[in-house]
């Protein structure tokens, strides 16, 4: 069989996937990608479900070489400098390292987390239908545990398939977005507008459990004890301190602080894409939006195959042209796809 | 009985998951409740719901806002909530043996102090409650226990150790509970229990449910290293009755 080996990786990379919802009465957190837009981009272009398991490459460098064969992979998520040989590699489209050759990542160039898909996906044995790795709770395949230097992947022989790249909707560096709640009553009108109107920053202490929000100290009206209820990804509960922690996807299933909002679905990957020290700030929606740009982000994911573009075509900002009139549909000048029979999937 | 009920109230948990919140405070009742909500949605199921976690006071509702809108799983929820609770089934119950004090206990000195007893004045009001896994939460197994003797509430600890060990069996505050996994608690810990209420391999990887009964009982250390074997090597160890 072909190997995929980990010649060196940073912390804060592992195994992820869609995770494992379905557990959480018993205290099983789901785990899964912190970026769920950009694990399924990288799974779509080497043919894999959307959220298949993928390596998660936190924010440092890593370096992947192809054993007894070659290797077909892509990369999606945040931007880093990529090259096999000195040859530079796009991100956002696949790449075929061929026997011995390495995949070299450089570190993240804004952002954290880097998706790394191997075509047909990697081998393992799931634990309530998942691979993802969730540490504390000692789950995840093939390894329970972030990766190290000399981990391997079982992997499938590479196709030969043309090379892709896909066009992703422009990253919004807009404010993240929240619905109040559930326990937003905890908090005082003027507390309220002074989360929603400050500058926030994501503390370098921050993790796959939980992000920590430098800013104001929020404060509470009734003390910082609730009686424990469930959490979502992206609950941002406060402590006693008045330093509201974004909840994660390896948070536990149950907390005792109040948690003033929620962000939303569609923005969760957004918020862990946000490197540490980059200043942000909430925009509260009503549930109408919040839900209106949840079945978008649905609906992004489940169309993603639609914006798969053959790699030898160039890669120009198509969204922004478009905007700007340049391009017409029928035809386009920037997208080969629609005048050239390339190598289209 | 059912005009008696209060409706919950339905609090946004973000645009994928509703809050059912029937009380604010710990109670019995309010419990009762979430796991008669939580059986009533498992008997008949709506559509769009993906998941829900019982809690203390509430019931945490998942679903797929491209199946279900908040407004429209909210009427449907108000009105299952409205309807008289089911007679109560018989509960399970485990009757769980705990290692108590020594190295398996290290506060149970000091809780015996801060209460003007003995330690072993501690075990005796710890193995005589009729505890309920009220839910369980943080992570696997941790389970949750209302019905603490009202003379061993006391508040926790004021600096959580950031690891206590798999097994432990501690109060806090109104509240037991039985933990599976190392992890960080800020409760005192009074003893230890070989059983493990999540274990990978074995079936059932998760042997408490919210609802079930719990009582303790006494072992030795010597027993503790014995039966701690076994369960590693995926025994239940917990003897379980129907109530």
């Amino acid at each position: 069989m072909n190997r995929l080996v980990v010649a060196s990786i940073g912390p804060a990379s592992s195994v992820q996937d869609g995770g494992r919802p379905g557990a959480q009465r018993y205290g099983l957190t789901p785990s899964g990608a912190m970026d769920r837009l950009a694990l399924a981009a990288a799974n779509i272009l080497v043919s894999n479900e959307p959220f298949a398991a993928a390596v998660e490459i936190g924010p440092f460098g890593a370096t992947f070489t192809a054993r007894d064969g070659a290797v077909r992979v892509a990369i999606a998520g945040a931007p880093r400098n990529a090259d096999i040989a000195g040859r530079t590699v796009a991100m956002d489209a696949s790449v075929t390292l061929k026997d011995g050759e390495t995949l070299t990542l450089g570190f993240a160039r804004g952002g954290a987390f880097t998706y790394l898909a191997i075509e047909g996906g990697i081998k393992g044995e799931p634990v309530f239908g998942s691979l993802a790795v969730n540490a504390r709770a000692g789950l995840g395949s093939p390894y329970p545990r972030p990766l190290q230097a000399g981990d391997e992947f079982t992997v499938d022989a590479a196709s030969g398939a043309p090379e892709l790249r896909i066009e992703l909707p422009k990253p919004s560096s807009g404010p993240i977005r929240v619905v109040l709640g559930p326990q937003d009553d905890e908090f005082d009108d003027a507390n309220k507008a002074l989360f929603l109107g400050s500058e926030w920053k994501i503390s370098a202490t921050s993790d796959r459990m939980g992000y920590w929000l430098e800013g104001p100290p929020i404060k509470h009206l009734h003390g910082h004890n609730i009686v424990s209820d469930g959490t979502v990804n992206g609950s941002i509960q406060v402590p006693g301190n008045g330093a509201p922690i974004a909840l994660m996807m390896d948070r536990g299933t149950s907390g005792g602080y109040p948690k003033i909002a929620t962000v939303i679905t569609a923005d969760v990957g957004r918020l862990a894409q946000t490197s540490a020290g980059t200043a942000f700030r909430f925009l509260e929606l009503t549930m109408a939006e919040a839900q209106d740009e949840a079945r978008k982000f649905a609906q992004l994911i489940r169309n993603l195959s639609d914006r798969l573009r053959s790699a030898d075509t160039v890669a120009l900002n198509v969204e922004a042209l478009n905007d700007a009139n340049v391009a017409g549909y029928a035809v386009s000048a920037v997208d080969a796809g629609t005048w050239q029979v390339a190598a289209e999937p | 009985m059912a005009a008696t009920l209060p409706p919950p109230r339905l609090l946004p948990s973000g645009d994928s998951a509703v809050t059912v919140e029937f009380s604010r405070t710990i109670d019995d009742a309010a419990n009762e409740r979430v796991l008669a909500l939580d059986k009533a949605l498992a008997a008949s199921p709506i559509d769009g719901i993906t998941e829900s976690v019982p809690t203390y006071r509430s019931l945490l509702v998942h679903y797929d806002p491209g199946m279900i809108g908040f407004d429209e799983l909210g009427e449907k929820l108000l009105v299952l909530t409205s309807q008289p609770l089911p007679p109560a089934t018989k509960a399970r119950r485990w009757r769980i043996p705990v290692a108590y004090g020594g190295e398996h206990g290290i506060d149970i000195e000091d809780v015996a102090k801060a209460l003007n007893t003995t330690p072993d004045d501690i075990v005796a009001r710890h193995v005589a409650g009729d505890y309920r896994v009220a839910m369980i939460g943080f992570t696997p197994g941790w389970s949750y226990l209302s019905g603490l003797d009202k003379s061993l509430h006391m508040s926790r600890r004021q600096s959580p150790r950031l690891l206590t060990p798999a097994g432990t069996i501690s109060i806090g505050g109104i509240q037991a509970g039985i933990q599976c996994l190392a992890a960080p608690s800020g409760w005192h810990l009074l003893g230890r229990t070989p059983v493990r209420t999540y274990q990978l391999h074995r079936n059932p990887t998760f042997l408490t449910e919210p609802g079930d009964r719990v009582t303790f009982f006494a072992i030795d250390h010597k027993t503790f290293e014995e039966q701690d074997r076994a369960a590693e090597a995926g025994e239940i160890i917990a003897e379980q009755e129907v109530a």
